[in-house]
């Protein structure tokens, strides 16, 4: 390698290069920052129970047991499509009602069956995890899940 | 050990590698709940264990990283640390957030506070006072080490240790911006992980083992500094946009398919370049090193990096085949031997390497040491056979198919109970190496004991 280059040109060539690398990515980013505000999700439709109910996510750690647009634990099902999954996708009532069943209703106890802890969620912050599963929903992920098994 | 401050990285170490037990013992209960679901699960959630599980491993990889920039630094740089009152003020604030955010875990303590509590991110899921703690410790340690480099002579190795440490430092400053968009979060909260892993610690990564083969090998500065520039242009002219591969499913314009796809194929160059690198060296060099269980875990690095990261990651990163396997479990057996053999293996490389120098000791107990890492490895590879071909079943049935999420976990069950006995055989080899790190004072096996050290 002596011959074809010098210590000197790798490093140049390391510095030039990675910078030209950071500018593109930073440029590809904040399109992409402002295509999912405008295009991919539903911005105006983020509300304050859409919030909490991140939050509410958030804090009783639900990423590492289940996925979330395929990013999370692998343990427990995907959530991302979970309102679709139910056929309440669209029914903000059926949505929480069906979400507050089955919350209240952990942990199973079934032998031999993952267990899901009992979350003593208010009926706001049910709602809210309603809401924000509901929104999330609606996301553009570009068609995926391929199906609704998530 | 030619410098007094050096030893601050034995502090660091004998840290990382209480972690690296505790990582290992988290790993061990995670696998059994998946074969046993019923173990704890109202005591200590599955959710909680993945977390100790995780946030372990990323500490105390940290912990090596700090350790070994103060190991090696001060030879490179050819001074004493600035501080080494700040090193160990540093190796404190790390160790006080290490054990809050274990408790806070598992006694589940002021759950949605925004201070005190645990923030639910993946990986990220440290109380914002603990995230603190890590920048300041951080900003103490790029202070300290800087001010050496500084002053000291530059090299190669040092500059790219450096620029990986502060990008490390300054991408974690991500960590506090959480939008209440799902998809932005994700967006972000990639430029700390994937930024990390694929990008600044590869730099790490590098300079360590260039340093690793300097000293093992015995070969010309010159060549070694002339492979790390190219190394490191290729982990960052790949890795930046390979970014665009954890783009392609969560909101990102259809753009990110492409170049993902693309750029992320080529991270597979740089883990080949350190193969190759580490291999042409050892030929190269005609230095007949003692610490023979040093060369075999940098040896064993490289090549397990190469399979981990650079061949596991390549099956299934271009798009059309991650529409399918994405967040499966072949997401999990990537993660698993890529931060082994990356990661893991990096740091005991260096501990191996620099233990009896930093006890003054002569490089003993090689054998007991080298069998921990073929113990240690096949586990790791097993386990990430039996999670390939679980992720594999899975993807067919669930994605293709359509079956239900449980229902196809039942009927992979036994790639479960074979991963669980793969985590044992880990644990066997942690135990052994950290029993052959520690305790013996001489050689145990040996067919010459009077082999001197360097």
């Amino acid at each position: 390698m002596r011959e074809v280059m010098t210590k000197s040109m790798a490093r140049n060539i390391f510095y030039g290069g990675s910078l030209f690398f950071i500018i593109i990515f930073v440029g590809l980013t904040i399109h992409s920052h402002i295509y999912i505000v405008n295009t991919s999700s539903n911005s105006d439709k983020l509300t304050e129970s859409v919030a909490l109910g991140k939050h509410v996510w958030e804090k009783h750690a639900c990423i590492n047991c289940h996925s979330i647009m395929g990013e999370g634990a692998y343990f427990a099902p995907e959530l991302a499509n979970v309102m679709t999954r139910w056929g309440v996708d669209g029914d903000a009532e059926g949505a929480y009602e069906t979400l507050d069943g089955w919350m209240k209703a952990q942990p199973s106890g079934i032998e031999g069956r993952r267990q899901m802890p009992l979350f003593e969620l208010t009926e706001e912050e049910t709602r809210g995890l309603s809401d924000f599963l509901l929104w999330v929903d609606e996301i553009d992920a570009q068609g995926w899940p391929p199906n609704d098994a998530g | 050990m030619k410098y007094q401050t050096q030893k601050i990285a034995l502090a660091y170490f004998a840290v990382a590698m209480a972690l690296f037990a505790v990582q290992i013992l988290g790993g061990v209960l995670a696998g059994y709940i998946y074969v046993m679901p019923n173990t704890l699960s109202e005591l200590l959630p599955f959710n909680i264990v993945r977390m100790l599980h995780t946030n372990s491993l990323i500490v105390w990889l940290l912990l090596g990283f700090f350790g070994a920039a103060y190991f090696l630094i001060p030879e490179e740089a050819e001074r004493e640390i600035h501080s080494p009152m700040l090193a160990y003020l540093q190796l404190i604030i790390l160790v006080v957030g290490t054990l809050g955010v274990v408790v806070t875990y598992v006694f589940n303590l002021f759950e949605g506070n925004w201070f005190l509590g645990k923030e639910g991110r993946e990986f990220l899921e440290q109380p914002k006072w603990v995230k603190v703690g890590i920048v300041v410790a951080a900003l103490m340690f790029l202070y300290n080490v800087s001010m050496t480099v500084l002053k000291g002579k530059k090299t190669a190795i040092t500059n790219i240790l450096l620029l990986g440490l502060w990008g490390l430092a300054l991408l974690f400053l991500f960590a506090f911006y959480n939008p209440d968009n799902l998809a932005l979060d994700k967006q972000y909260w990639w430029y700390v992980v994937h930024l990390w892993v694929e990008g600044v610690w590869e730099l790490i990564m590098a300079s360590i083992l260039a340093y690793l083969m300097l000293k093992l090998t015995g070969v010309d500065r010159e060549i070694v500094e002339k492979w790390l520039y190219v190394i490191v242009a290729a982990a960052l002219f790949s890795g930046i946009l390979g970014t665009g591969h954890h783009y392609y499913w969560i909101g990102g314009p259809s753009y990110w398919q492409w170049i993902g796809s693309i750029f992320s194929s080529l991270e597979i160059v740089p883990f080949f370049a350190m193969m190759a690198f580490a291999f042409v060296m050892v030929w190269k060099g005609r230095r007949d090193h003692p610490n023979k269980a040093a060369l075999l875990w940098s040896l064993g690095c490289a090549t397990l990096a190469f399979f981990g990261a650079g061949v596991w990651g390549f099956l299934h990163t271009l798009h059309g085949v991650n529409y399918y396997s994405h967040g499966t479990q072949i997401t999990a057996a990537h993660g698993h031997l890529a931060f082994y053999g990356a990661y893991v293996c990096l740091n005991l490389a260096i501990f191996t390497y620099a233990m009896p120098i930093l006890r003054n000791r002569d490089p003993y107990n090689q054998v007991l040491n080298m069998a921990s890492f073929w113990l240690m490895s096949s586990g790791m590879v097993f386990m990430t056979f039996t999670l390939t071909f679980a992720g594999t079943v899975q993807t067919h049935m669930q994605r293709v198919v359509g079956d239900y999420y449980m229902d196809v976990q039942d009927s992979i069950a036994i790639f479960y109970w074979m991963r669980l006995g793969a985590g044992v055989v880990v644990l066997l080899g942690v135990l052994l190496f950290l029993y052959a790190i520690l305790v013996p004072r001489r050689e145990i096996i040996s067919h010459d004991a009077s082999v001197a050290a360097e």
